[in-house]
């Protein structure tokens, strides 16, 4: 939601940092396709081995970030009930709290290694099971958002800058700002307001949280979860796909003034084709980073708006456990996040050069 | 103004005389946008609202104890807005909340890109392995996602008001820095500043005079699109109640308002007009960051 300022993304993935010109005259001997091809896996071991440093650094700052909050995990645990000293000490032994704590970070870096993020303090089982739980409500709910949002951007945005001025160019810009501004998680109270306990003459006709209602199964299932799907995927394609719609429609106004696409329309072809086949696909490179740098915020989820929904997803569950705190699950849950981020970036940085040959050649 | 400028002799009024003149260009262009004048109005609007709160609805209508309504009573002619659940007027509560919302979003936006561009500018002018390392930090918090960490900080440090400005400013700083940068980079490689070394001039006046205010116009372009989304996260990390609860926060109310259960009653009058207020104001940053940001559009281009 607090995403980055538009101009910042307008800007592409800043090109790549290893410079593949520099080959040298030895490769440029065996043809430029030969050199640039080697450039380009240079490039992306480079960026490769940079996401392998970063995940590391993410895990040594997961370890030692949460270690600094103040209330005692064992006294949380227990609730406020009547334990004696020995019970304490019997559960920070249990959870490994009485070692040192360069122990503990060896040994939180070595499991967390082979994939075993240790055990919650709230349900005593596997934080990794925890997050498998819940991985999948998380990835429908803004999996389908992700789309939804990216798509409508798109169009909007192409449409609005292809009648750039026009009256229905300023609405559009002016209400996907309106909702860019708008509080996700108050989006949403208001929508379960209006929709779900109803007001007025509106009837109440959306569940107000949750991922089902339980109890049913196969095709009533499906029907079920879509219609508890409706208003948290509304909530989040309303906040979210002004930055595409900015992003397209200033990259869209980039490429109008271009000489290719008078020459295009000097051959005969219609406007419809000059913007489909010549326009939109050079102006879709910087949405193709924006909707990279996107799509490492589905796996991170939406805490807020799972949040209000109840939603059993990965972003309730890093709220319920930052509030014990449930050290374990947040550092794994943490983890987690940053490491799809760091992938999709990633991933964005070695497809740029194939999307776009200027890009280092 | 060029007469003006004309009899002016000594070198500093002829700079003043100068920037004046920027000034009036800038005004000029930046008048012919609508949105952005419309945001203008509305800040000033907004931010005179927070500075007369005490005048406009009493300095007491922030008190639990002594509130002049029944719990959750909807607007009235006594209370336009209804009341929260203590009784208070959700009116006076909304005017009160834009001093949190305008104080925060102003300071974390200020500590964001006063790092941004210390870093950046820095980052840019030195060239070997002090800029890897500060490049290297800058992408690290980069991929950090930033609500996220921003949730952890403020759940690391105590229930207060910086503790929001800071955790906002630590993790948005870096686009700001990346930015700022390139830019550096691009004034770096002209001429006039190989003239300045030439003449003496050491790292630090390279840096604060003649690559800082070449860099300035991006970095308020970037500063009011970073206070609506700073203004945006106050209200996301209020809500989830990682705030100092006794300050009167927009946020804060929503937290509030969720919490009377407020909203399985359908008390629309309680939860719409403190969101209503922190969209007018987000809104009202952005439209005045575009508005500055086309103006400055055709300096920015050189940056490519």
């Amino acid at each position: 939601m607090t995403a980055d300022s538009t101009p910042a993304l307008v800007q592409p993935a800043d090109g790549p940092d290893g410079d593949p010109a520099s080959a040298g005259p030895s490769s440029a001997a065996r043809g430029p396709r030969a050199r640039n091809t080697k450039a380009y896996v240079q490039y992306a071991a480079a960026k490769i081995a940079g996401a392998v440093v970063s995940l590391f650094a993410v895990l040594v700052t997961s370890f030692f970030l949460f270690r600094l909050i103040p209330s005692d995990p064992v006294k949380q645990m227990t609730g406020g009930k009547r334990v004696s000293a020995e019970q304490l000490e019997n559960l920070r032994h249990q959870f490994g709290l009485d070692q040192p704590m360069w122990k503990q970070f060896t040994s939180y870096i070595g499991d967390a290694l082979t994939g075993d993020f240790g055990t919650s303090y709230q349900f005593h089982t596997p934080v990794i099971d925890k997050i498998a739980d819940a991985l999948p409500a998380t990835l429908l709910l803004t999996g389908t958002a992700y789309v939804l949002y990216s798509a409508l951007g798109i169009w909007l945005g192409t449409r609005t800058a292809w009648r750039n001025g026009s009256r229905s160019d300023r609405f559009n810009t002016a209400f996907a700002l309106t909702l860019y501004s708008v509080p996700s998680f108050w989006l949403g109270l208001l929508l379960i307001i209006v929709f779900s306990v109803g007001i007025g003459p509106i009837p109440g006709m959306f569940p107000t949280g949750g991922l089902e209602s339980g109890g049913e199964t196969g095709f009533a299932y499906v029907i079920d979860v879509a219609h508890h799907l409706v208003l948290p995927v509304i909530t989040l394609v309303a906040v979210g796909y002004a930055q595409t719609l900015l992003v397209m429609r200033s990259s869209l106004l980039d490429e109008m003034g271009s000489d290719y696409l008078t020459t295009a329309r000097a051959k005969g072809l219609r406007d419809d084709v000059v913007r489909r086949k010549h326009a939109v696909p050079n102006a879709m490179l910087p949405t193709f980073t924006l909707m990279f740098v996107n799509l490492g915020h589905v796996v991170a989820g939406q805490i807020l708006v799972e949040t209000v929904f109840s939603w059993p997803g990965l972003g309730g569950l890093f709220y319920s456990a930052l509030s014990v705190p449930d050290l374990p699950l947040v550092q794994g849950l943490f983890f987690v996040f940053a490491t799809a981020v760091i992938l999709a970036n990633t991933l964005a940085d070695i497809l740029y050069p194939l999307l776009d040959p200027r890009v280092g050649r | 103004m060029t007469t003006q400028s004309l009899k002016v002799t000594s070198p500093r009024a002829l700079a003043r005389a100068r920037k004046r003149q920027s000034a009036a260009r800038f005004w000029k262009s930046y008048r012919s946008h609508k949105g952005g004048l419309w945001g203008l109005g509305l800040l000033f609007l907004i931010a005179l609202v927070a500075i007369l709160a005490p005048v406009l609805v009493g300095e007491d209508s922030q008190s639990v104890t002594d509130a002049p309504g029944g719990p959750l009573e909807g607007p009235s002619g006594e209370f336009p807005l209804g009341t929260d659940q203590f009784g208070r007027s959700v009116l006076a509560l909304v005017v009160y909340g834009a001093r949190v919302s305008l104080t925060v979003g102003l300071l974390a936006a200020f500590l964001c890109v006063a790092i941004g561009t210390v870093i950046g500018i820095v980052a840019g002018h030195f060239r070997g392995w002090y800029s890897t390392v500060l490049m290297r930090i800058t992408d690290w918090f980069l991929v950090m996602p930033t609500l996220v960490l921003a949730i952890a900080l403020a759940t690391v440090m105590d229930r207060s008001m910086w503790t929001v400005i800071i955790a906002i400013g630590v993790t948005t700083w870096p686009t700001t820095a990346r930015l700022v940068r390139a830019q550096t980079l691009a004034v770096e490689s002209r001429p006039y500043i190989e003239r300045a070394r030439a003449l003496g001039g050491g790292h630090g006046h390279i840096m604060t005079r003649h690559v800082l205010p070449n860099v300035m116009p991006l970095v308020l372009a970037q500063t009011t699109m970073i206070i609506s989304s700073a203004i945006l996260t106050e209200a996301t990390l209020a809500f989830l109640g990682l705030s100092d609860p006794t300050i009167t926060s927009w946020g804060g109310m929503l937290q509030d308002a969720r919490e009377a259960g407020a909203v399985s009653a359908g008390d629309w009058w309680y939860l719409a007009p403190p969101g209503i207020a922190i969209a007018v104001v987000a809104l009202s940053f952005t439209l005045c960051g575009r508005a500055v940001e086309s103006v400055l559009n055709p300096k920015l281009g050189v940056r490519s």
